[in-house]
C-alpha cells in the first residue's frame, strides 16, 4: 500500500457530511431541471428555424391566407398562463397538507389545460392550409403541434399525479411528483409565451 | 508482479466468494452483462464491449472502402454500395463506437472517482445503455431493406438525404434518422445522469478543484451534450418530417432551406467532436502523471480550460460550411473563433508535454497509447488550424486533406486514447494484468497503421482527390495504396488486443488494489471493486495528483480499516457457509 492509504486524524465536521451521505439524497428535481433545460433547446432550435425561415422566405404565407386569427388564440394564452398560478396554489395547499384544497386546484389547472388543448384543435380545425403549405404551414404545425404535445403530456401527468393523491402514504417520500409536474407546467407556459409572440403577435 | 501478490489481503485466499467482494478475473457469473443491470459498473463494462463490437463492424466497412480504394477503378463494389459503406462507417463510428465508448468510461470511472456508490439515476442508467444495442439493430437492419442503407453520408445533407429513390416509408434513411433521433434520446439520459452525479455526489472534501482532470473532462463534455444535441434532434425531427409526410422544410424545390439543416446539424455535430475529445484529454491527464511520477503540470488551468473548450466549441460549427454560401462577415466570425478554441486546447497540450517532461517515464502499454494519441493529436491540432483559415479551408473543402484531419484527432487521438484508458483501468476493472508484450505489439501495429493510412491522405488532399468517391484518377494511386495497407495493418492490429482481453481477463495475473501505485480513489478500493465501491464514503484531504508528496489523499479508509474489514470479511463468508 502506498503512502496514500496512511489513516490520518479524521475532521469530525467532514465525518457527519460522509454519515449523512450515506442515506440516499434525492437528486430527481436536479436531474429534471438539467432535463428541462436540455428540452428548452429543442424548442429554441425550432424558433430559430421558425425565424429564419420567416425573414428570409420569398412567399412566407400560403396563397391567398391572410394571417392567423388573434382573438381566440389569445383567450387560450390567458387560460394557461392563468393555469400557472392555480398550479402554484394547488402545490402551497399541498403544502399545507390540505388535501382537498389541493386536489380542487390541481383539477382546476388540469381543466384549464384541457379547455387550451380543445381551443387548440378547434383553431386547428378551422385553418384553410395544412403542414404540406410551405414552410409556413410546416412550422406553425410543428410549433403548435409539439407544444401541444407537451400540454398533453402535463395534462397526463397531472391525472397521474391526482390519482396517486388518493393513495395513502403517498407523501411519505417527498413530494417529487407534484413539485415536477408543476415545474413542468411552468416550463410550457413560458414556452407557449415565447410561441404566441412569434407566431401570432409578430406580423 | 511481486509487488500486487504482496498487497493480497489475508482474506481473499478464502475460497468462499463473497457476493460483495467479486473475485478477480472474468466472473462466474458472467451473466449479469447480459442483464438489465443497474450497477454503474456492470453499465460501463456493458457500454464499452458493445461499442468495441460496433468498432469492429465500422472498421470492416472501412477495410472494405480501402479494398476499393487500392486501385483507382471502382471494381470491387457497386458505387451505391460504397457510398452506403462511407455512410455507415461514419454514423458507427461517431453513435456507436465513440459516444457508447465514452459512456461506458465516464459510467466506470466517474462514481469511482468522486467517491459515490453508484450513478445519481441507476435505472435510467440502464435505459440508457439499452438504447444503444437497440438503435445499432435499427442502424444494422437498414442493410437488409430495399435499396439499402443511407446513402447521404454521415452528415445526411438536404437534398440528397431526401431523394429516396425506393420510395419506401421504411427506407435505409427513415431509418439512419430513427437510429441518430434513439441514439440522441440515450446520450440526452446519459448525460443528466452523469452531470447531476457530478454536481450532486461528490464525497465530502472533494471540492471542485480536488476533482481529477478526467471527471472535469467528462463535466465539460456532458454539458455539450444537453445544450448541443436537442438542436440535432430537431432538425432530424424535421427532416424526418420531410422524407416521410412530404413538408417543405429543407426542400429547396418546395421553398424550404437545406442550409438551416446544416446549421442545426453542425451546432451539435462539431461540439460533439469535443464531446469525444474531452474525455480523451481527461484520460491523458490521468494517465501521465501516473506513468511519469509527477503531477499534472497546471492542473487548475487544464481543467479549466476543459470548461473554456465548452464555450467556444457552442460557436465555432460554422467553419463546417465556409463553401456552403456562407457571407463573408460569417466566415470571418467563425475562423476567429474556431482560431481561438485551439488556445486553450493548445494550453493542455503543453501542460501534458511539461508534465512528463523529466519524469521518470514508465513505458507500459497505456503510457505508450497516451504518448501516442498525444502525438497524433498534435499534429492533428496543426492541420486544425490550417483548415481553421477561410481560404485554405475553401480550397481543400471536401478532399482527402479534411478526411485525414479528423481521422487523426478520431482514430488517432480518440482512439488511441480509449486504448490507453482500457490499459490503465483494466487491472481495476477485472482484478488481473494484461500481458504487456502483446499490448506493446498492439501499440506498435495501431501506431504505424494509422500513420500509414491517413497520413498519405494529406498529400492526396492537397492534390484534389475528392473525398466519398470509389474510383479516382490514376495519377492519385501511389498514396492510395499506401493507405490502403495501412488500413488493413489497422484491421490486423486490434487482433492482439482482442487476445490480450480475453486471455487476460479469465487467467491474466492477480493485479492487487494499486499496481500501478497510482493516486486516485478508485485505486484505494479493491480490484474489481466491491459493489457500491467504497465500505466508507472517503473523505478527501488533499488535491489529486499528489505525486512526490506524501501527503495522504483521504483522511478515513473507504476499504474500511484493514484489521476490522478482513476479519468482518472472514465471519460474513463464515455466515454465509453457515446459511
Amino acid at each position: 500500500m502506498s503512502s496514500v492509504n496512511v489513516n490520518v486524524k479524521p475532521d469530525p465536521t467532514l465525518n457527519s457530511q460522509a454519515a449523512h451521505s450515506h442515506e440516499e439524497e434525492d437528486h430527481r428535481m436536479f436531474g429534471f431541471i438539467v432535463f428541462l433545460l436540455s428540452e428548452s433547446v429543442i424548442f429554441f432550435s425550432f424558433f430559430v428555424g421558425y425565424i429564419v425561415y420567416k425573414t428570409n422566405a420569398t412567399d412566407w404565407l400560403p396563397a391567398g391566407f391572410e394571417g392567423l386569427e388573434i382573438k381566440e388564440p389569445l383567450i387560450n394564452t390567458v387560460v394557461l398562463v392563468s393555469s400557472s398560478f392555480v398550479i402554484y396554489f394547488a402545490e402551497r395547499f399541498l403544502h399545507k397538507e390540505n388535501l382537498w384544497g389541493f386536489r380542487l386546484f390541481w383539477l382546476l389547472t388540469m381543466a384549464m389545460g384541457s379547455f387550451f388543448l380543445y381551443g387548440q384543435a378547434v383553431e386547428w380545425m378551422g385553418l384553410p392550409f395544412g403542414f404540406k403549405d410551405g414552410v409556413f404551414g410546416g412550422t406553425f404545425y410543428l410549433l403548435t403541434g409539439f407544444h401541444g404535445l407537451h400540454v398533453l403530456t402535463g395534462v397526463l401527468l397531472q391525472g397521474l399525479m391526482l390519482g396517486r393523491s388518493f393513495l395513502p402514504n403517498n407523501y411519505e417520500e417527498g413530494e417529487f411528483g407534484v413539485e415536477a409536474t408543476s415545474l413542468f407546467w411552468h416550463f410550457v407556459d413560458v414556452i407557449w409565451i415565447v410561441l404566441f409572440l412569434l407566431i401570432y403577435v409578430w406580423r | 508482479m511481486s509487488n500486487a501478490s504482496v498487497e493480497t489481503r489475508p482474506n481473499s485466499q478464502l475460497a468462499a466468494p463473497d457476493p460483495q467482494q467479486p473475485e478477480p478475473g472474468a466472473p462466474e457469473n458472467w451473466r449479469r452483462f447480459f442483464s438489465f443491470s443497474t450497477d454503474h459498473k456492470v453499465i460501463g463494462i456493458q457500454y464499452i464491449v458493445t461499442a468495441f463490437v460496433f468498432f469492429l463492424f465500422g472498421g470492416l466497412l472501412a477495410m472494405v472502402m480501402r479494398g476499393e480504394l487500392i486501385t483507382p477503378d471502382a471494381d470491387l463494389v457497386d458505387r451505391t454500395v460504397y457510398n452506403g459503406l462511407f455512410t455507415m462507417h461514419g454514423t458507427i463510428m461517431l453513435f456507436m463506437w465513440t459516444f457508447p465508448m465514452l459512456n461506458g468510461l465516464a459510467n466506470y470511472l466517474v462514481p469511482l472517482m468522486i467517491g459515490a456508490r453508484d450513478m445519481a439515476f441507476p435505472r435510467l442508467n440502464a435505459i440508457a445503455f439499452w438504447l444503444v444495442p437497440i438503435f445499432g439493430v435499427i442502424l444494422t437492419a437498414s442493410f437488409f431493406v430495399p435499396g439499402g442503407p443511407s446513402q447521404s453520408g454521415w452528415w445526411a445533407y438536404p437534398p440528397v438525404s431526401l431523394q429516396n429513390p425506393t420510395g419506401n416509408l421504411i427506407n435505409g434513411q427513415s431509418l439512419w434518422l430513427v437510429a441518430v433521433a434513439l441514439s440522441g434520446v440515450s446520450s440526452i439520459m446519459g448525460a443528466v445522469n452523469i452531470v447531476t452525479t457530478i454536481f450532486r455526489m461528490r464525497a465530502p472534501g472533494m471540492g471542485w478543484f480536488k476533482m481529477p482532470a478526467f471527471v472535469w473532462t467528462v463535466f465539460s463534455a456532458q454539458i455539450i451534450q444537453l445544450i448541443g444535441l436537442p438542436a440535432l434532434t430537431a432538425g432530424a425531427v424535421m427532416l424526418l418530417l420531410d422524407l416521410t409526410t412530404g413538408t417543405s422544410f429543407f426542400d429547396p424545390v418546395k421553398g424550404g432551406d437545406p442550409v438551416l439543416y446544416q446549421h442545426f446539424f453542425w451546432f451539435y455535430s462539431h461540439p460533439a467532436v469535443y464531446v469525444i475529445v474531452l474525455p480523451i484529454f481527461g484520460v491523458f491527464s490521468e494517465i501521465f502523471p501516473v506513468y511519469a511520477r509527477k503531477p499534472l503540470f497546471g492542473y487548475k488551468v487544464v481543467v479549466v480550460s476543459s470548461l473554456l473548450i465548452t464555450v467556444l466549441s457552442l460557436v465555432v460549427w460554422v467553419h463546417h460550411m465556409f463553401a456552403s454560401g456562407t457571407p463573408g462577415w460569417m466566415r470571418m466570425l467563425f475562423m476567429f473563433s474556431t482560431m481561438a478554441i485551439s488556445i486553450p486546447t493548445g494550453i493542455k497540450v503543453f501542460a501534458w508535454v511539461a508534465t512528463v517532461w523529466g519524469g521518470k517515464l514508465r513505458l507500459t502499454s497505456a503510457m505508450l497509447f497516451g504518448l501516442g494519441g498525444l502525438s497524433t493529436f498534435l499534429f492533428a491540432g496543426i492541420t486544425g488550424i490550417m483548415l481553421s483559415s477561410a481560404p485554405f479551408d475553401i480550397h481543400v473543402n471536401n478532399t482527402y486533406f479534411v478526411v485525414g484531419h479528423f481521422h487523426y484527432v478520431i482514430n488517432g487521438a480518440v482512439v488511441m486514447g480509449f486504448y490507453a484508458a482500457i490499459y490503465h483501468w483494466f487491472p481495476k476493472m477485472t482484478g488481473r494484468m494484461y500481458y504487456e508484450g502483446l499490448g506493446k505489439l498492439h501499440f506498435a501495429l495501431t501506431f504505424i497503421g494509422i500513420n500509414l493510412i491517413f497520413l498519405p491522405m494529406h498529400p492526396l488532399g492537397l492534390m484534389g482527390m475528392p473525398r466519398r468517391v470509389a474510383s479516382y484518377d490514376p495519377e492519385f494511386a501511389f498514396w492510395n495504396v499506401i493507405a490502403s495497407l495501412g488500413g488493413f495493418l489497422l484491421g490486423v492490429s486490434t487482433l492482439p488486443f482482442i487476445l490480450n482481453m480475453l486471455s487476460s481477463w479469465t487467467r491474466g495475473e492477480q493485479a492487487g488494489d494499486n499496481p500501478w501505485r497510482a493516486i486516485g480513489l478508485e485505486w484505494l478500493v479493491s480490484s474489481p471493486p466491491p459493489h457500491e465501491n467504497f465500505e466508507e464514503i472517503p473523505i478527501i484531504v488533499s488535491p489529486p495528483y499528489g505525486y512526490g508528496s506524501d501527503e495522504p489523499l483521504v483522511s478515513n479508509n473507504p476499504k474500511g480499516t484493514f484489521e476490522e474489514s478482513a476479519a468482518s470479511t472472514q465471519i460474513a463468508n463464515l455466515a454465509g457457509e453457515a446459511n
